[in-house]
């Protein structure tokens, strides 16, 4: 939360604390980023806590339904129709779709805010090409673009994440330009200028600062727009391939025993959703709190 | 208002151009279509003439001439698979997803437009909360789950809703709810931040001083004005149902662009993938233009030209 130590400086050891009691005032944010944090927690270390054979075939558990516990905790949700259980299948799941979501965001994030800062910056003939080549990008929507592109490149985990990362460029560039050009014309910029600035000093200290809250909270909306893009991407058998697995192709998988089990479409549904309705909550808490027009609604509605 | 349309127009036709080199060079790249087409051991005499005959043994830029001089003739190429002309496919297909389409987007801005403005009405109410929590999830909801939720509860439980086809009314309750529930829960967010300024107005102040009566105050006064933001919105939502469309038309078995394209990759069908492409993005650009139209008719300080 580099944003929120910026908004605070006049006490900035408390500032992590601060952040906390605003997070814990809006109760939806801070369920939300309570589950973000048990699904981050279940990527990293969920399956080295497996239990042995969770992960192997076991015929004789066959579309084995939820809710039975005999069979012990992982079992819980259900089993496959090769008898690997759900709940371990979602966790090795969790790794790939996080992964992959957040190192496209990542990407895209970093790649659009140069180019936006370019754009922004440079003006003339660098800013015309970069601005045409986002409208083309954006003229098209994205699902489509990468599913071309995809099928053309083989599907693979690094293949999806280049994708995406492309697909969702143009929302940081714009968005970067926009606000690049409005600050460049605000007055401590050009005292700057006047004062012989160099253009990385004007560019990193003065400029740069100034725009990355408004890209931070524009990346974690776009985190589960991504997310939901790579789950349809492997839903349609474009994106992750087996053995690599994440939770949209884990639906498809089920898709083809609904009829006789369907939790195994089920359950990984309702991860996808939970975990964007999460990201969205908490994007709108990140948008209030970055706001100093809405922040207060964060910081005395409880006292 | 005639040098707006042309600025607009020069301004899609290059954006087309580069969707066209973007596809052609990518299509191409797949590999040779002469041994995804032809059996492996087809001899080298028969291969060399289906190449020829598809014109696959010129250099890929002369290929690229050639299609460019097709396309200003409306010559869209013929499919691989049994030679109709791709055009064919494309306009067969098309009016199925521009009525899925139709339907899911009057649907979902009836929806959003009373949701977010009685939202917007009493702000921090009951009402306004459980509207932003429903709207939240359904923008958050993958839409190919909705699908399948929609077929596990209605086709395979109940046994009321077909599962795929266009036959009968019955056929397209599935296809249109999975394809609405996801700009309608964006577009009710929308639509109450943008009442929520209009009713803050001093216009508004002035229709209730003057003793204006509240439902009028609402959907005459303050949503025509907030209806700038919603109409840019509704026309994104709308452009992208064909990312929707997609999931839908797969999982439905429905006849329409989403799964001809999906059809067409995987049987790596170029002439019909460029088109379907080339389809969809001159009618989103016609979307495109008539939203800026509809703003200026809205908001007459809008002014093109």
């Amino acid at each position: 939360m580099s944003d929120m130590t910026q908004t605070a400086p006049l006490r900035p050891e408390s500032a992590v604390a601060e952040s906390f009691m605003m997070l814990w005032r809006d109760k939806f944010a801070f369920v939300s980023a309570l589950f973000l944090l048990l699904v981050t927690a279940a990527a990293l270390f969920g399956p080295a806590l497996l239990p042995d054979g969770a992960m192997t075939m076991n015929l004789r558990g066959r579309n084995a339904p939820p809710f039975e516990w005999e069979r012990g905790w992982v079992y819980l949700l259900g089993a496959d129709n090769l008898g690997r259980a759900v709940l371990a299948r979602l966790v090795i799941a969790s790794r790939y779709t996080l992964m992959i979501a957040v190192s496209a965001v990542l990407i895209s994030l970093v790649a659009g805010t140069v180019l936006g800062l370019l754009a922004g910056y440079c003006r003339g003939r660098v800013e015309t090409v970069i601005v045409r080549g986002a409208d083309i990008l954006m003229s098209f929507p994205s699902l489509l673009l990468a599913l071309i592109v995809l099928f053309v490149l083989s599907p693979s985990v690094s293949n999806v994440v280049i994708v995406l990362a492309i697909s969702r460029l143009a929302v940081y560039l714009r968005t970067c330009r926009a606000e690049v050009m409005e600050i460049r014309e605000r007055q401590f910029v050009t005292a700057a200028r006047a004062l012989g600035a160099s253009h990385a000093r004007m560019i990193f200290i003065h400029i740069l600062p100034n725009v990355i809250p408004t890209l931070m909270t524009l990346a974690t909306l776009e985190f589960s727009a991504v997310m939901l893009s790579e789950s349809s991407l492997s839903f349609l058998g474009l994106g992750v391939q087996a053995p690599a697995v994440t939770w949209g192709l884990m639906v498809a998988e089920g898709r083809g025993y609904l009829a006789s089990a369907w939790w195994l479409s089920f359950w990984p549904g309702v991860a996808i959703s939970l975990t964007a309705i999460s990201a969205n909550l908490l994007a709108n808490w990140v948008r209030t709190a970055t706001d100093p027009a809405q922040r207060w609604r964060l910081e005395w509605r409880a006292k | 208002m005639g040098f707006y349309l042309r600025q607009r127009t020069i301004q899609s036709a290059i954006s087309l151009l580069g969707l066209i080199v973007l596809v052609f060079f990518l299509a191409r790249l797949t590999g040779n279509p002469a041994d995804l087409f032809l059996p492996a051991d087809t001899p080298q005499a028969i291969r060399d003439e289906y190449a020829a005959r598809h014109g696959f043994d010129q250099p890929v830029i002369v290929q690229f001439g050639a299609y460019l001089m097709d396309l200003l003739r409306l010559d869209f190429g013929e499919s691989l698979r049994d030679g109709t002309p791709a055009l064919d496919y494309v306009l067969a297909a098309f009016p199925t997803t521009l009525l899925l389409s139709f339907w899911a987007m009057t649907i979902s801005l009836t929806i959003a437009i009373v949701t977010g403005s009685v939202a917007a009405w009493h702000p921090g109410g009951v009402f306004d909360r459980i509207a932003s929590l429903i709207s939240l999830t359904g923008a958050s909801i993958p839409n190919f789950w909705i699908a399948i939720v929609g077929v596990l509860v209605f086709s395979v439980w109940m046994r009321v809703l077909p599962t795929s086809g266009t036959g009968t009314p019955w056929h397209w309750i599935l296809p249109v709810a999975v394809l609405f529930i996801r700009p309608c829960g964006v577009l009710v967010q929308v639509v109450r931040s943008s009442m929520l300024a209009a009713f803050a107005s001093p216009y508004v102040k002035t229709a209730r001083a003057r003793g204006v009566r509240e439902r009028a105050v609402i959907f005459v006064h303050a949503l025509r004005n907030a209806m700038l933001p919603i109409i840019t919105v509704a026309g994104d939502q709308a452009a992208g149902m064909i990312n929707g469309a997609v999931i839908a038309e797969t999982i439905f078995g429905f006849p329409g662009i989403g799964k001809l394209l999906i059809d067409a990759i995987m049987f790596r069908d170029f002439a019909v993938i460029q088109a379907a492409v080339m389809i969809t993005a001159i009618a989103i650009f016609i979307l495109n233009i008539g939203i800026d139209l509809l703003y200026s008719m809205l908001d007459p300080r809008v002014r093109h030209g």
